[in-house]
């Protein structure tokens, strides 16, 4: 890419021998295997990796080396982008620009590939790479870096390459543009921490004033200093109670006005009623007030919701289909193609795409031999074939050759749009979720003016003089302090815990609606079943290491899902022959010639016409268009290989034959995960199960025997089935989690009580959910659960212990005994337990049930499938 | 006993212009993010280095640091 003509002389000639397969490439750590590249005594996977590794240490980067080991990426994957050219479009630019002038322009790039600190170092050095590039900045927990640049100089699309070819691919979809621009999130976290600050100022600031008034020495100067003190904690306290606590009085305005008790109501409560107090007996002359609880108390409160507060700013949980799409195609125009952005798309474009590319809108075959592959939208494993003049709908996915389309639909009235039209998207998340801690407060509350009440009423026939301090005192003791505490540092608590497990919760509140789950509703594929990987398991007579890398070599050569599936399963460790010819024959299979030996692989009915079918077992063709047969293969039940756990039903099949001589077939069935295996009967016992999956029926027996009898198993649904079905669910009063992966299963997962998305990697591309999880941790899943349940007793428990705090005080208050000293010293004391017996009980209850694994769980498959220790629960 | 009385407004305006110094803090952005900055921190060679006002000059690279 453009890197390479950045004035990188490339003297040293790579080594061709191939490295020992047991180093870690010197660049990005990966295995180096076949194809891997020795120079002088440094080891490098892949000539990309080689490549930015000279092109770094020729401008003096070489530290990048020294700062981890092995910190690059792996370079030279497919990208998913057709060229940069597009950035430099103006309308492009003009939404992705922070700001631009004639020297100046600054672009903020998310790049989810920063995974540490040399990744930090090695981007902010950009400008050494390349002249016109100025100071960049690197927001890690974004995975974003701002860059400032010459654009007389360099152009934006030049500087995206240079960032790709490093391993950085910049992530630029269509929902990039959309946002608006960024600046909201920082201003609101701003917001909080100047709260917090003014908080804590006014907090100090009085307590310094009214520390004399605890120890009793106030006396001594005489009566002018209590009222200095009243005054002056007064004035330091309005700014605390209006601006800092602004949000616990807006809380509480939305829910009396939807007729609603949230905590924030019997806060809110209390802080009028202390400042109330605080006002009256200060302009009274009948003491110094409460402002040092009032400051301190919001102090404590705001420190509450920091913590709270952790967001996971990388992951995205509000995605819509906009961030599935690229943010360009490559359109063809009568001069030749061009890189256009996706937005500005036209209805009868004619647009080419490639293997592995995304279909953008809805649209018809010109030409080439479509495979698209739904399973991200549909749920479908297999790929679909189109032929010339048929539909193509927005969301597939290309595989094979190269193909052009023209769009029928603009991309916004696409299929793979209209499930956004539901309603279900209308309503934002969990806005009618009923929390445990919603229901505590509001029965609190409830009690709290109650009591405040009745203790009015008994003084004002008692005592006059008392009834309103009595009034008065309930509010501001019962003022739920500990209580606002107990939930958000529980859950907080728990929440990072969890993320130390690269289980990522939309926010605490989610732990609170796992812990009322009752049915599970499972997605197939990519859910339950990884949707690129499949094992290929030979049947036959076996296979010597010529013959395996003849076949490695012939399968190489196809862009056929099955083909490659084979060419890995054979692997590179054999020697790769030379194929001679090489013929595909569409929906039968291939044909060639590797080292004068006729090769023939494909459906077992393409075999049986070319005359090589004497050997070839009775066989049932179900006529599937697909290339080889897949589908049913039932004609060959108990032909399959020996030991494999399931059924040979689900399997697709590709028969081979040598020099017109029947060899055997290959078996590929689409792997269930090695964990799901481990977590479904951890689950079966405790929920009731549902499979909704958008594929055939043909690996129904294969998942009853999986999920249990009385499991509910559906196939062939859309996604607005899967919506549907959650929705009766919950209707019939069940609190449902769906897990899924793909965009069939945005709906469900939006509807359902908890969605959760399972993705391969964090931080790739995942339908709006509650959890986002790695699908590496999904036998976690279980333990998620119990965690949760746990979680929410440890809350339950935080209420109790609160509320025997607020019990003794309140019984003090109601007898009108309560001295401002007692108050003092309660309200604190009551808050620095809750926090702690909080946080203790819920890192013990998370060491219980997760044990003491290490904290940070990797997403490599080795280690991570490895089953928690021992149940949780017994 | 009056001492004491400029001894709380001293000290408040002091604090005064600590809150003043948080507030422009948060304001120029600097706890927009919390967790980037403790990794700069361990990295030598500023990257800001070689470039004035704001315009890209970048420098010559170093040879010298050329090692893996």
């Amino acid at each position: 890419m453009a890197s390479r003509e950045s004035g990188v002389a490339m003297e040293r000639t790579p080594d061709a021998s191939a490295a020992r397969p047991s180093t870690p490439c010197l660049h990005c750590g990966q295995r180096c295997a076949a194809g891997s590249v020795i120079e002088e005594d440094r080891n490098f996977c892949c000539v990309g990796c080689q490549a930015v590794y000279s092109l770094l240490t020729g401008n003096g980067l070489g530290q990048f080396y020294d700062l981890a080991s092995n910190p690059g990426l792996r370079v030279g994957q497919v990208t998913g982008q057709p060229g940069w050219a597009f950035l430099d479009d103006a309308t492009v630019q003009e939404k992705l620009l922070d700001f631009a002038d004639a020297r100046r322009a600054k672009v903020t790039l998310s790049l989810p590939g920063i995974h540490c600190i040399a990744c930090v170092w090695l981007l902010e050095n950009l400008f050494r790479l390349r002249p016109g590039v100025g100071e960049s900045r690197v927001n890690f927990s974004q995975r974003t870096a701002s860059i400032t640049y010459n654009p007389t100089q360099v152009k934006l699309s030049e500087i995206a390459a240079l960032v790709a070819s490093l391993g950085y691919e910049p992530a630029l979809t269509l929902g990039t543009l959309g946002q608006d621009d960024g600046t909201k999130a920082p201003r609101w976290q701003q917001r909080q921490w100047l709260q917090v600050g003014v908080a804590g100022f006014g907090f100090g600031n009085v307590m310094l004033l009214a520390l004399p008034g605890y120890l009793g020495l106030d006396s001594a100067s005489g009566p002018w200093f209590s009222a200095l003190a009243g005054w002056l904690g007064l004035a330091l306290a309005l700014p605390v109670v209006v601006y800092s606590a602004g949000d616990y009085w807006r809380a509480a305005w939305v829910s009396l006005r939807r007729q609603v008790l949230t905590l924030d109501v019997p806060i809110a409560l209390g802080l009028a009623a202390i400042f109330g107090q605080s006002v009256y007996e200060v302009s009274t002359g009948r003491g110094v007030g409460y402002s040092d609880s009032l400051t301190g108390l919001i102090f404590f409160l705001l420190c509450g919701r920091l913590f709270q507060r952790k967001s996971f700013d990388r992951l995205a949980f509000d995605r819509d289909y906009k961030g599935f799409f690229p943010l360009a195609v490559v359109r063809r125009t009568s001069t030749g193609e061009e890189s256009v952005a996706i937005s500005g798309l036209a209805v009868g474009d004619r647009l080419r795409i490639r293997h592995a590319e995304l279909v953008p809108a809805d649209a018809r075959l010109l030409s080439g031999e479509a495979r698209v592959d739904y399973s991200f939208v549909t749920g479908e494993s297999e790929p679909v074939t189109r032929g010339v003049g048929e539909l193509i709908y927005a969301g597939g996915r290309q595989v094979g050759g190269a193909i052009e389309i023209k769009t029928v639909k603009p991309v916004s009235e696409s299929y793979l749009t209209s499930l956004w039209d539901h309603e279900a998207f209308a309503k934002p998340r969990s806005s009618d979720f009923e929390s445990q801690t919603d229901r505590y407060s509001r029965r609190f509350t409830r009690i709290v003016v109650g009591v405040a009440m009745l203790s009015a009423v008994y003084w004002l026939f008692a005592d006059a003089s008392l009834a309103l301090k009595a009034f008065a005192s309930v509010l501001i003791v019962a003022c739920p302090c500990a209580l606002a505490l107990a939930a958000p540092l529980t859950l907080g608590t728990a929440q990072r815990w969890l993320a130390r497990r690269n289980v990522f919760l939309r926010n605490a509140q989610v732990i609170e609606s796992l812990a009322e789950v009752d049915t599970i509703v499972l997605d197939k594929t990519g859910t339950l079943t990884s949707a690129d990987t499949g094992v290929a398991t030979w049947s036959g007579p076996p296979l010597s290491a010529l013959e395996k890398g003849r076949l490695g070599s012939m399968a190489r050569h196809s862009a056929h899902p099955l083909a490659i599936r084979i060419s890995e399963a054979i692997g590179r460790k054999h020697s790769a022959e030379p194929v001679e010819t090489f013929l595909e024959t569409s929906g039968c299979g291939m044909e060639g010639k590797v080292a004068g030996r006729d090769i023939l692989m494909g459906s077992a009915a393409w075999l049986q016409s070319r005359g090589t079918g004497a050997a070839v077992r009775p066989l049932q063709h179900d006529g599937s268009e697909t290339f080889p047969s897949s589908g049913s293969t039932a004609g060959i039940n108990g032909a399959g290989p020996p030991g494999h756990p399931f059924s040979v039903t689900s399997n697709s099949s590709v028969h081979v034959a040598v020099d017109g001589d029947y060899r055997g077939c290959f078996f590929l069935q689409n792997t269930l995960r090695a964990e799901v295996e481990a977590l479904l009967p951890r689950l079966r016992g405790r929920y009731p199960l549902m499979l909704l999956s958008g594929d055939n029926a043909r690996e129904n027996d294969r998942f009853r025997a999986l999920l249990g009898t009385e499991a509910v198993i559906r196939f062939n649904q859309s996604p607005l089935d899967k919506l549907e079905a959650i929705r009766r669910l919950q209707a019939a009063g069940r609190k449902v989690m769906m897990v899924g992966d793909g965009l069939n299963d945005a709906g469900a997962l939006k509807q359902a009580d908890v969605g959760v998305a399972v993705v391969e990697k964090v931080g790739t591309f995942s339908p709006a959910s509650d959890i986002i999880l790695e699908a590496a941790q999904l036998p976690r899943l279980a333990e998620v659960m119990a965690f949760s349940l746990r979680a929410a007793r440890v809350v339950r428990a935080g209420f109790i212990v609160s509320g025997l705090y607020n019990a003794v005080g309140i019984s003090i208050a109601a007898a009108g005994l309560l001295s401002p000293l007692v108050c003092a010293i309660l309200m604190p004391l009551s808050s620095v337990t809750v926090v702690l017996f909080a946080i203790g009980t819920t890192r013990w209850m998370a060491w219980r049930t997760f044990g003491n694994s290490p904290a940070e769980i990797t997403g490599n498959a080795n280690g991570a499938t490895a089953p928690g220790p021992g149940e949780a629960r017994s | 006993m009056s001492v004491l009385v400029l001894l709380i407004f001293a000290s408040l305006a002091i604090a005064t212009t600590f809150l003043a110094a948080f507030i422009w803090a948060v304001r120029s952005g600097q706890y927009d993010d919390t967790c980037t900055p403790s990794m700069r921190l361990l990295l030598d060679d500023p990257p800001a280095a070689g470039i004035t006002d704001g315009c890209p000059t970048p420098p010559k690279p170093d040879p010298e640091q050329e090692n893996s």
